[in-house]
């Protein structure tokens, strides 16, 4: 089991035909992600690297049956090409673009939430969604996590879900679905939605949860926790020597009016039962403990 | 970006916002004309982009020319909070009844937008929020439907504002939401938004926070740009295209990774040391990037040693081991450097540095490791 994406989500790409698109569009198609093809408007009956391109979603869905989208878009078009993909039933839409507007990423969460709640919107602003194995959405580096679980992994930093990955591979540690939420003020998916859908995963037997400062999305996830999640969870939160009123090179990672340090977030998970570590490897460390004795 | 009270005025007027008039001065004599243009009394007030400012004696009444220059003299050149100030406001001075307090912003755990209106303004809403919380009332807004004449009406009436004051007030948070909405704004403030004794509601002061990412709708928000906050190190790797920010320790970080560079800095100060920065260079790693991040590494005189912390996903490690050797041909380096590569590859891009190890550039396979020994390194 997975959650979210496996081998029988049939993806199209929007944004396919663009350099970026089509790099990762090729490796998640090399990994094995079920990749349907790409879409744009004025190239329907072309392809990219044998990968066929259609008019629109809703033409892919006709055609193909797809019922995840992944976006490479600049971020002037992000709000309609998720709307074009909701629109045409998507039930996962993984957005990558990073500098979409705030104003534009509360508009179509909200929109989502009201007219499209089948609708999964991930990211923007994210590494995608990797289910080791089965598929990978996005533009993390399939190889490096291992396969089969029992761990499940949610983080708001790319490069910090693949340091904690990479690390449960070499410790001989599998993972069942890796999601990576992305470090945008507005998250489609959220900690609380990967936790409870890990909990509710008969595959997943530990949970791993990578947090960073701004917001107070850990803090609500601890709550969240401590009511509904019995399996195991550790986790990290980085940003703890963050100045104040700067953003740490994610829009969302910013400690403003004394609000979203570190420190308050890791008190709140250690009061819930979780196990935080204080750097990425003592959490790798704190996993491996956990999964030696399921 | 922040925008300065007199931008943030200029931003609210272009929505039909009543501001008073004035003009910018970046020296006396300029303060001086201004106010002979404007007529006295006027107000004095410092520019820069920090709170606190009338405590601080960032802004002054001025009745008569003598008072313009006085202040103008003062003010100039003041620190306030680290903040020098450069630029100063003369503007036309207010007769003020009462003073109220309003803003948008994002809840970002509601994921609406928050409205806060109060009718205790003139001070921080922090401290109203603390000691008299019932005294702001909020709304939130569903960014899809926006805010109704209905709601605003409610919402005013929830502030107990005087009836003097509610038609004036319900027609200026109109527009301030507007502002705030098609201006693509992280945050809009006006603090105080006063009555006058005349009973006109008028914008007194602005906080206002623009989106960057909105800069494809917003061509003329570049102007801003450069007005920024930012020290010598922070314009130098700004102009770089990189993501940085100054600290005030001794150890030069690179990483790739929003994430990992924060997790970084938190290693470094777990084995006693002080991080010089925060610098993200992003997924790839190739040696443009590279030496443009130890150029602006090695221009900081504070910096004793640096550690670059990459982990390659899709990035490989010999690319990356290819970047910091030719980064390290282009760019003289002052401090020793420590470098922890891991993830695809790394063992290739080890093999890699290897011939190339030494005084100057030392390799440590894990984090922790890496920190202690780049750590070490300043110590002496």
């Amino acid at each position: 089991m997975a959650i979210f994406l496996d081998e029988n989500t049939k993806v199209v790409y929007q944004g396919l035909t663009g350099s970026t698109g089509r790099y990762y569009g090729n490796l998640n198609r090399e990994y094995g992600t079920n990749i349907v093809g790409g879409t744009h408007p004025k190239k329907a009956g072309t392809d990219v690297d044998g990968m066929p391109i259609f008019a629109s979603v809703a033409d892919a869905k006709a055609e193909t049956g797809c019922n995840a989208s992944c976006i490479f878009v600049p971020p002037v078009a992000v709000k309609g090409a998720v709307m074009e993909a909701a629109e045409a039933g998507m039930e996962l839409v993984v957005v990558i673009t990073e500098g979409v507007p705030m104003h534009d990423e509360a508009w179509f969460f909200n929109k989502l939430q009201q007219d499209f709640p089948d609708t999964r919107l991930l990211g923007p602003n994210c590494p995608g969604i990797i289910s080791p194995g089965k598929a990978n959405i996005g533009i993390t580096a399939g190889h490096i996590a291992k396969p089969g679980g029992p761990v499940g992994v949610v983080s708001r930093s790319g490069t910090l879900t693949y340091q904690a990955v990479y690390e449960l591979k070499e410790k001989d540690i599998g993972v069942t679905t890796s999601v990576g939420i992305g470090g945008d003020p507005v998250p489609g998916t959220n900690f609380i939605d990967c936790l409870a859908a890990f909990e509710a995963d008969p595959e997943t037997k530990a949970i791993m949860m990578i947090g960073e400062i701004g917001g107070s999305a850990e803090e609500e996830a601890a709550e969240y926790i401590k009511a509904n999640v019995t399996k195991p969870v550790v986790s990290y939160v980085a940003g703890v020597t963050a100045p104040p009123g700067k953003k740490m090179g994610h829009a969302g990672a910013i400690v403003s009016g004394g609000k979203g340090t570190a420190k308050a977030k890791m008190e709140a998970l250690e009061d819930a039962g979780v196990k935080v570590g204080l750097n990425p490897t003592e959490a790798g460390d704190l996993m491996a403990e956990i999964v030696a004795s399921l | 970006m922040d925008l300065f009270e007199y931008q943030g005025k200029e931003f609210f007027a272009e929505y039909g916002m009543p501001i008073s008039a004035g003009k910018i001065a970046f020296s006396v004599d300029e303060a001086v004309a201004a106010a002979e243009e404007l007529g006295t009394p006027v107000m004095v007030k410092a520019q820069v982009h920090t709170g606190g400012r009338g405590k601080a004696g960032g802004v002054k009444f001025a009745a008569d020319m003598d008072a313009v220059k006085e202040h103008a003299e003062n003010i100039l050149g003041l620190d306030i909070k680290g903040h020098i100030v450069k630029r100063i406001w003369i503007e036309k001075a207010s007769d003020i009844a009462e003073e109220y307090y309003a803003s948008f912003t994002l809840d970002r755990s509601a994921k609406k937008h928050l409205g806060m209106l109060s009718k205790e303004g003139g001070v921080e809403i922090e401290t109203v929020a603390e000691e008299n919380p019932d005294a702001i009332a909020k709304i939130w807004v569903d960014p899809v439907a926006g805010l109704s004449d209905e709601e605003i009406a409610d919402w005013v009436a929830a502030a107990n504002l005087p009836e003097a004051a509610v038609e004036g007030s319900k027609v200026i948070l109109k527009q301030l939401y507007t502002a705030y909405v098609e201006g693509d704004a992280d945050m809009v403030e006006i603090n105080p938004l006063i009555l006058t004794p005349e009973g006109v509601v008028h914008v007194l002061d602005s906080k206002v926070t623009l989106d960057g990412n909105s800069e494809f709708r917003h061509p003329d928000y570049e102007q801003y740009d450069e007005s920024q906050t930012r020290d010598e190190r922070e314009a130098a790797a700004h102009a770089k295209g990189l993501q940085y920010v100054g600290l005030d320790g001794s150890v030069g970080v690179i990483a790739n990774g929003a994430g990992l560079a924060m997790s970084t800095l938190d290693v470094v100060n777990q084995v006693g040391g002080k991080p010089a920065n925060f610098l993200d260079i992003g997924g790839g790693a190739n040696a443009d990037v590279m030496a443009g991040a130890l150029e602006v590494i090695n221009n900081d005189p504070n910096v004793k040693a640096i550690f670059i912390n990459i982990f390659g996903g899709i990035t490989r490690g010999e690319e990356v081991a290819e970047g910091i050797i030719e980064a390290m041909k282009r760019v003289n380096i002052d401090s020793p450097i420590v470098i922890r590569l891991d993830g695809t590859n790394a063992e290739q891009g080890r093999e890699m540095l290897a011939p190339h190890l030494g005084d100057a550039l030392m390799m440590e396979t894990t984090m922790l490791s890496a920190a202690e020994k780049a750590v070490s390194l300043v110590a002496g």
